[in-house]
């Protein structure tokens, strides 16, 4: 049987950086590869040049044992590769059969667009591959996991019979990630073959018919899912022995940190995202925050914070009410805020690491004596947190958009770790990072929790959230649905309830 | 791809100066690009290149030839008529700089936060205006007074009127760029019955009484060089900018704000006092690139008076990407071609919009920089260009 694709000694260099070396891989027909491998292994450097969008210094490919030149993603589409980005590539306001037809249009008499004919070849589509979607739906209306079904759409309705599926699983649900699996599975039944990136190891040892790992631009080795391991994975991909169990003791919790009575917030658009909702989190532990994105997590932190008006409510911190408090108030009472986009909210790209190091005191002494800035004490001050929170840079001169994702929220914790709190709050404290990352920021969350600091973690990540929290709260449609120990937690509850489900319910019915 | 770097101790490492001439690369072969394509125009309207090029830096520099013949007879004689009029081109360039350095820095103050003042040239009016009065209205003033009140005047007058745009700005809304031109329309037609009225001297012209010399920027040689203490003031305050936006908390937020707004926001700034702080700014230094003019070069204000220096100033800025060390080497640039361009005119008899059009593409060069690294195959910088501005609205 030929392979469905295969790539042989791709390199790719960079100025200053060998992102892919010598990389070959192999894609059976009617199989799922997995491409493992940490954020910056040169997963998707592969994947873009595979894709057309970036030419290889070296290497081959071939689809079905034929060598092909890839110079564009009309050629990778000409050659039967289709691609499901990571961020979908989709137009809210136009509705599915707008999106799948755009770029491919057909007409009707040569100048009126044929709608009806895309509309039906989707429904072909979809009911070939069992994706159950609604043509005329709009983009907006219909949940990420319809989404995507709907960029799958778009790669088969190009008729591509090799899908690559970059980190497919990063915004889903538990049980969405299950109908993922399940339409895989169907695809691959219809003959297709398909390239599954992800830093999931889990994901990998359910789904994959094949691993290969990446590590530093090369290929550190392929293994049988049936030998594999979550240990083994982990070790091949860091290089190192990793523990992915966190290591924590009981939690000792004290006095209430943070008190939420009756939130309610708008968001920026003046929706309401924040349906009445309350909570404490005690001194010395940490309450995890679950719940599918988009769900008010995000503006119940900007409230929190500072960043979005209470819309009715209260907050305490400490006993004393900090609602519409402005965010440098705030921030002075001891309130840390790692934010869930640290491109956005958390630095500033394009000033050195020294400076994002104090953006948040830097009018405080020792960094400013009055209005003048104290350049040796700020210096210092990097140097010192640089080496105390191993941040990788050749030096903190350089602007801190140059560094990796993990190093950029390296900065970030050492920031709001290291001057003094009484409430952390992380939102998606290690989204998109690799697994070192994840593994040093994990710990450094836990620490600052046994030290008394209440501590908040905000992630769409289940196994983050049971890895880290104390106890866990479930947030849907801007409601808590429920707040539980998360002792007797397990993922398919709260998989349920991020989907507004209460067990409880069903159960009686 | 830098989680492949390998671990590298922090170390004292100094800032490289290649940085330096990275950023220079890209704005000097913009303007040699500039040049040879004016050369290109030159030849194509039948001219030649030598002579007009020759006449522009004859116009722009002086003839060296006749520098040092000026400086034997001054050694020799010690008539010092010669070497006057042999430095008369560089020193004329100098006087041209000036309001150009000022107005510069102003626009780049305000991209520094995020904002595109469009408002200097009715800056620079106001300002030469309220200098013009302060200089013509106070009498019997010591200079060491009537002089510093006379520029305080200019920059409180151009403050102000870029303070009302950032003020709109912060408390409704309003886009910046719509408010400062239509607050350069008010300053124009503001003018007109000014000088038409109750700053109108006697006689027929419509311009302002001549200011008092205890008001007048001191100058360094007799008649007719004009060069005067302005532009050392002007070198004073690229400096002052600079260390104030660098060097000062204040400058920090400011470039905070304009870098990253949402970030500025979290490290909990006020985003809005920034605006209005950084539009008063910008309008001072406006308003001082009119007093400038008003108390180093005019000593009066006319009709028509500012010549557009307020909108070459967008320019400079974009040209000097903001930096006030950048800012000076591109209005010093502008300087020389325009004090030059009058030469080439008359000697060359090459007309003086060439000037212009080498001006307008070196600002295309600058404005896109990708034409010059493909035309000089240099390969991009993954360094992220630095914004502006920021779109309408949100």
């Amino acid at each position: 049987m030929t392979n469905a694709l295969e790539l042989q000694g791709i390199t790719k260099r960079f100025p200053g950086v060998l992102a892919n070396d010598q990389i070959s891989i192999t894609l059976r027909e009617g199989k799922i590869l997995a491409l493992l491998g940490e954020n910056g292994a040169g997963k998707t450097t592969l994947m873009n040049i595979l894709y057309g969008l970036y030419k290889p210094d070296e290497g081959k490919i071939l689809v079905r044992g034929k060598e092909v030149e890839i110079q564009n993603p009309n050629d990778a589409i000409a050659n039967g590769i289709g691609m499901v980005h990571q961020h979908f590539m989709l137009v809210p306001v136009m509705t599915v059969t707008e999106n799948v037809m755009l770029g491919v249009e057909p007409t009707k008499n040569g100048v009126f667009l044929d709608q009806e004919k895309v509309a039906r070849r989707i429904r072909e589509i979809s009911e070939q591959y069992g994706l159950e979607v609604d043509p005329s739906a709009y983009i907006k209306d219909l949940p990420v996991g319809i989404q995507q079904r709907v960029e799958i759409i778009k790669v088969l309705y190009r008729q591509a019979d090799i899908l690559i599926l970059d980190e497919p699983t990063a915004v889903l649900t538990p049980q969405e990630v299950e109908g993922l699996f399940k339409i895989l599975e169907t695809l691959i039944k219809k003959g297709k073959s398909i390239i599954f990136i992800t830093h999931k190891l889990k994901e990998v040892l359910n789904a994959a018919d094949d691993i290969t790992v990446i590590r530093l631009g090369k290929v550190v080795g392929s293994i049988d899912p049936q030998e594999a391991t979550p240990e083994k994975l982990a070790t091949m991909m860091v290089g190192r022995d990793v523990n992915l169990v966190v290591d924590k003791q009981p939690a000792k919790p004290q006095a209430a940190a943070l008190a939420v009575t009756d939130l309610a917030v708008r968001d920026e658009n003046e929706n309401l995202s924040v349906r009445g909702i309350s909570f404490e989190v005690r001194k010395g532990e940490i309450l995890g925050i679950a719940g599918v994105q988009g769900n008010g997590q995000t503006e119940l932190v900007y409230a929190l914070t500072g960043l979005l008006p209470v819309e009715s409510g209260e907050i305490q911190l400490l006993g004393e009410p900090i609602h519409n408090a402005t965010p440098r108030a705030i921030l002075e009472r001891g309130v840390a805020h790692v934010p869930e986009d640290r491109q956005r909210h958390g630095l500033i790209l394009s000033f050195p690491i020294h400076d994002n190091l104090m953006l948040c005191t830097y009018y405080k002494k020792p960094f400013a004596h009055g209005v003048v800035l104290q350049e040796k004490a700020i210096f210092s001050n990097a140097e010192e947190l640089v080496e105390q929170y191993d941040v990788r840079t050749p030096n903190i001169y350089v602007n801190v958009g140059t560094l990796s994702g993990g190093n950029q929220q390296k900065v970030i914790i050492a920031r709001e770790f290291s001057r003094p709190i009484e409430l952390l709050i992380a939102s998606q404290p290690t989204r998109g990072l690799d697994v070192g990352s994840i593994e040093y920021i994990h710990k450094q969350i836990i620490k600052k929790r046994d030290e008394g600091t209440g501590v908040i973690v905000v992630s769409s990540e289940l196994d983050e959230i049971l890895a880290l929290s104390d106890r866990i709260a479930v947030m849907y449609k801007g409601q808590i649905m429920d707040i539980l120990d998360a002792k007797k937690a397990n993922k398919e509850y709260l998989g349920l309830l991020m989907a507004g489900i209460h067990p409880s319910e069903t159960s009686k019915n | 791809m830098s989680a492949t770097v390998p671990p590298i101790k922090p170390t004292e490492a100094k800032k490289t100066s290649s940085a330096l001439g990275q950023a220079l690369l890209v704005p000097i072969l913009a303007v040699v690009t500039g040049l040879i394509i004016g050369a290109i125009v030159i030849v194509v309207s039948g001219a030649s290149v030598a002579k007009a090029y020759g006449a522009l830096f004859v116009g722009s520099f002086g003839n060296p030839l006749d520098f040092f013949a000026a400086l034997k007879t001054l050694f020799a004689s010690g008539d010092s008529a010669a070497l006057i009029k042999a430095i008369y081109p560089f020193t004329e360039s100098l006087v041209t700089a000036t309001p150009y350095i000022f107005a510069g820095l102003s626009v780049a103050v305000g991209f520094r936060c995020g904002l595109f003042n469009i408002g200097a040239e009715g800056q620079f009016f106001v300002g030469a205006l309220c200098s013009a009065f302060v200089g013509y209205s106070l009498q019997g003033l010591p200079m060491l007074i009537h002089l510093p009140l006379a520029l305080l005047g200019g920059a409180l007058g151009g403050g102000i009127w870029g303070m009302i745009p950032g003020y709109l700005k912060a408390r409704f809304g309003a886009h910046e760029v719509v408010n400062t031109i239509m607050m350069n329309w008010i300053a124009f037609k503001l003018s007109d019955w000014l000088l038409n009225g109750p700053m109108k001297a006697s006689g027929f012209r419509p311009v302002t009484p001549n200011i008092q010399a205890s008001a007048e920027l001191p100058r360094f040689f007799s008649d007719p060089l004009r060069f005067n203490l302005g532009f050392f003031l002007a070198l004073l305050f690229a400096y002052l900018v600079y260390w104030f936006l660098f060097k000062t908390t204040l400058g920090f937020e400011i470039r905070s704000v304009g870098a990253n707004p949402d970030a500025a926001k979290y490290a909990g700034m006020n985003i809005i006092k920034n605006f209005v702080l950084v539009m008063a700014i910008s309008g001072g230094l406006a308003g001082l690139a009119g007093s400038a003019q008003v108390l180093g070069v005019d000593h009066w204000v006319g009709q028509g008076f500012s010549a557009g220096y307020g909108f070459d100033a967008i320019a400079l800025a974009l040209l000097g990407k903001s930096h006030p060390l950048g800012v000076v080497l591109a209005a010093l640039l502008f300087g020389f071609l325009r004090s030059g361009a009058t030469n080439m005119q008359s000697m060359a008899g090459i007309p003086i919009d060439i000037i212009s059009i080498i001006q307008g593409l070196v600002i295309v060069f600058i404005a896109a920089p990708d034409i010059i690294r493909w035309l000089y195959r240099i390969r991009s910088l993954k360094a992220e260009e630095t914004v502006l501005t920021r779109g309408w609205g949100k």
